[in-house]
């Protein structure tokens, strides 16, 4: 596919933004501060004043109303400059659930705060160590008008500042998206200081009062493929970066008297990783357009996307390293943080095992 | 009704009237591919009527100028004519080195004279074209070649010897480089000209490949008399036509895989060949996961090809990055005749017999096996990538 002339200047704005805002030395001092489940509040800030963080936000709730490709433009930035931004966990994950799941009256209270940037949302799905989106533990209870959630989950993205959780819970046999407000009092958030500095925790809730987001059928489906969409456009943007770095250190660095981009040896891995990049990127966009367009197929073409994407980026944060030689192992060059962060975006929402293997299944063999 | 849409109900009427049945079917073997020429034979009538139809509708050349015995089709019109011949699985009426190769660079650089006398004759499959480019010490090196043409008069007389010339020993003409300044450096002294295989002078020895197969030949000229009129372009320039023509060569590769993989999917192939356990999942989970991956990327790989192609359609030229895309198509349709074999098991195995009409499981993944190295090898796809789309430092 190609950008429209709305999407090329969406993508314009938000590199614009990024290169002027992000930076790994902000990754580097969130990481040397004092809890580590912090997130770039300027970067947040002008995402707020460009309007991106209400891309997926209606109109009329003051949102930009874009498609998955527009927010994965952004993605792909956010993956390029290694951001600590919430945009993923409030304005992908939160806006389409409370968008999709959520009645009118939920909507009105939490999109536009989303769009406005004064909410931060965390989403609450996984309960072990890999994803597995359909075993849930955590059970929902009738209570009063609504119900109450209990369970314990984990890898749950912004939490720290989260003022809204949407949560899945059992009801009447099948996972539903239920969403907690901060101050029900029984919600008990432990942060995890991760690898890649990003703000998790694990979380849990102990009856805590929750409503029920009975909008639409799918949304939990949805809520997936965004999300594994959203991280296959930044491993891209990600994958990018990192190969940028590379090659000027292969066309910089000399050995034996040469530039090291000279040898062979080293050429043709770079070549194969640029191809792995093109081709990655071609299915992402391709995902995130069919997403947009509710093709029938739109849900295995995010499964192939994430799954390859995460693969590219493995392959170019592990060239990158190796390239760099010594250089890359150190804390010192940013090359490192490439790879911490390429880590666990593989691994959110499904690594690439995971999404071969549904993939596979949804093919039907 | 937009005017694409109507264009669309036109072919799609046509094509339903006018395609028999059994030209709807996958090729079975090499002889169902219709190739025309002056020695061709049909192997059955509905290979001759399907045939007959289209060159009189002008469809044979879809995309060609209708003054040229094409079809006049716009690129949009040419889309809609693809995807309506796919949707019956209708086999290519006619087609070979005249279409994919000769045609385009004649469009390009030939003269009027020359679209005149050779298109129309492509497109009417009279004329088997062949492609003399490597020679025995030319291959990845292909500049380096030394087949001489040496002006006399109104002709050039060449001399030397060509390798992987496809089907020289069936085709009727041969486009061909030759060094025409021998003392010119590499690329500089090479042209571009079209050659007679039924002139005095001209050999041909077939070459058995590993698939038992031989579509390929070595070329002799001895003194072969080529009148000059048949340069295509400037003398000396002929490396500017074959360069274009390698991109295209590899433009064209990213499409359907050729042969029996052609329409058919290796998830169901390996199902029947291997069954599935009882959650209804192939039953060789490793294989099960190979083939997973391929598919992954085979469609991601389709992805950059519709990308690539809609690039060029919006006028962005697509130049070295071709290299990208003969480099991953290839090692891809290699990757897929490899889990085919995997999933075909003993059957595989067979060299002949009916069961596998005459071992082709085995001869085409053996043929796979020349993929990345026709057309340019993956590591020359690598250079040019480095050089040509990184700018990588040269050695």
């Amino acid at each position: 596919m190609i950008l429209n002339e709305e999407q090329q200047m969406l993508a314009d704005l938000a590199e614009r933004i990024f290169a002027d805002k992000a930076s790994v030395d902000t990754l580097r001092a969130i990481r040397g501060g004092s809890h580590g489940n912090d997130y770039d509040q300027d970067l947040w800030q002008a995402m707020v004043e460009s309007g991106l963080t209400g891309i997926l936000v209606p109109e009329d709730q003051g949102g930009m109303e874009f498609g998955l490709v527009s927010a994965g433009l952004v993605a792909r930035e956010v993956g390029r400059r290694l951001a600590l931004t919430p945009f993923l966990s409030t304005a992908v994950l939160g806006a389409i659930a409370i968008g999709r799941g959520g009645n009118d009256d939920q909507k009105s209270r939490w999109l536009g705060p989303i769009a406005s940037g004064e909410l931060i949302v965390a989403l609450a799905l996984d309960e072990s160590a890999k994803h597995r989106p359909e075993r849930v533990a955590t059970q929902a209870t009738a209570a009063g008008d609504g119900y109450t959630v209990t369970g314990q989950k984990t890898l749950v993205l912004d939490a720290a500042n989260a003022g809204v959780f949407i949560v899945s819970a059992m009801l009447d046999g099948t996972p539903r998206l239920f969403a907690v407000e901060i101050g029900a009092g029984t919600v008990d958030v432990e942060p995890v200081v991760s690898l890649d500095t990003r703000s998790m925790a694990d979380v849990r809730f102990d009856a805590a009062q929750a409503e029920l987001l009975d909008g639409d059928d799918n949304t939990l489906d949805a809520v997936l493929d965004a999300g594994r969409a959203m991280l296959a456009m930044e491993l891209v943007g990600l994958s990018r970066a990192v190969f940028e770095r590379t090659l000027t250190y292969l066309s910089e660095r000399k050995q034996f008297g040469q530039r090291i981009g000279s040898f062979q040896a080293l050429q043709h891995r770079a070549a194969h990783l640029s191809v792995e990049i093109e081709i990655s990127e071609a299915m992402a966009f391709q995902a995130l357009a069919a997403f947009d367009s509710g093709a029938d197929d739109a849900s295995q073409q995010i499964l192939a996307a994430k799954a390859r994407a995460a693969e590219t980026a493995r392959l170019a944060s592990a060239e990158g390293v190796q390239m760099h030689g010594g250089m890359g192992m150190t804390d010192e060059f940013d090359i490192g943080f490439f790879m911490k962060r390429a880590r666990a975006a593989s691994e959110l929402f499904g690594d690439a095992n995971f999404c071969t293997e549904r993939f596979a299944r949804a093919k039907g063999y | 009704m937009g005017d694409l849409e109507a264009f669309r109900a036109e072919v799609r009427s046509w094509l339903e009237d006018n395609c028999p049945e059994e030209m709807r079917q996958p090729l079975a073997s090499d002889q169902d591919h219709v190739w025309g020429g002056r020695q061709w034979e049909f192997s059955s009538d509905g290979q001759r009527v399907w045939f007959e139809r289209m060159v009189e509708k002008g469809w044979t050349a879809p995309a060609w100028p209708i003054e040229y015995g094409g079809g006049g089709m716009t690129p949009a019109e040419h889309d809609v004519f693809k995807s309506e011949m796919k949707r019956i699985n209708a086999r290519s009426p006619v087609s070979n080195f005249g279409f994919w190769m000769l045609g385009p660079a004649l469009l390009k650089f030939g003269s009027e004279e020359q679209k005149r006398e050779h298109l129309p004759a492509i497109a009417r499959g009279e004329i088997r074209w062949c492609q003399g480019y490597s020679e025995p010490n030319a291959g990845s090196d292909l500049a380096s070649l030394k087949t001489s043409a040496e002006i006399d008069g109104d002709y050039f007389v060449v001399n030397g010897r060509k390798i992987w010339t496809s089907y020289a020993d069936r085709a009727d003409k041969m486009f061909c480089l030759v060094r025409t300044d021998p003392d010119a450096k590499k690329q500089a002294g090479i042209s571009f000209i079209l050659l007679d295989m039924e002139s005095q002078g001209v050999s041909t020895r077939p070459i058995q490949l590993i698939s038992g197969e031989s579509p390929f030949c070595e070329t002799f000229f001895d003194d072969v008399r080529v009148p000059r009129a048949n340069l295509v372009g400037e003398l000396n320039q002929g490396w500017t036509i074959a360069k274009y023509l390698l991109t295209h060569e590899r433009d064209n590769i990213g499409g359907e895989p050729p042969g029996l993989l052609k329409g058919r999917d290796l998830a169901k192939m390996a199902l029947e060949a291997i069954g599935a356990d009882e959650a209804g999942r192939l039953d060789d989970p490793m294989l099960r996961a190979d083939i997973a991956r391929l598919e992954i990327d085979a469609m991601a790989f389709r992805a950059l090809v519709e990308h690539t192609r809609a690039k060029a359609e919006a006028g962005e030229g697509v130049g070295a990055r071709s290299a990208m895309l003969k480099y991953y198509g290839t090692e891809l349709n290699k990757r897929r005749y490899n889990l085919m074999m995997d999933a075909m098991g003993g059957q595989g195995l067979e060299w002949e017999g009916e069961r596998t009409s005459g071992g082709r499981y085995a001869r085409e993944w053996l043929r796979s096996k020349g993929n990345s190295i026709e057309g340019g090898t993956s590591e020359i796809m690598l250079g040019i990538i480095s050089s040509a789309v990184l700018e990588l430092p040269k050695g």
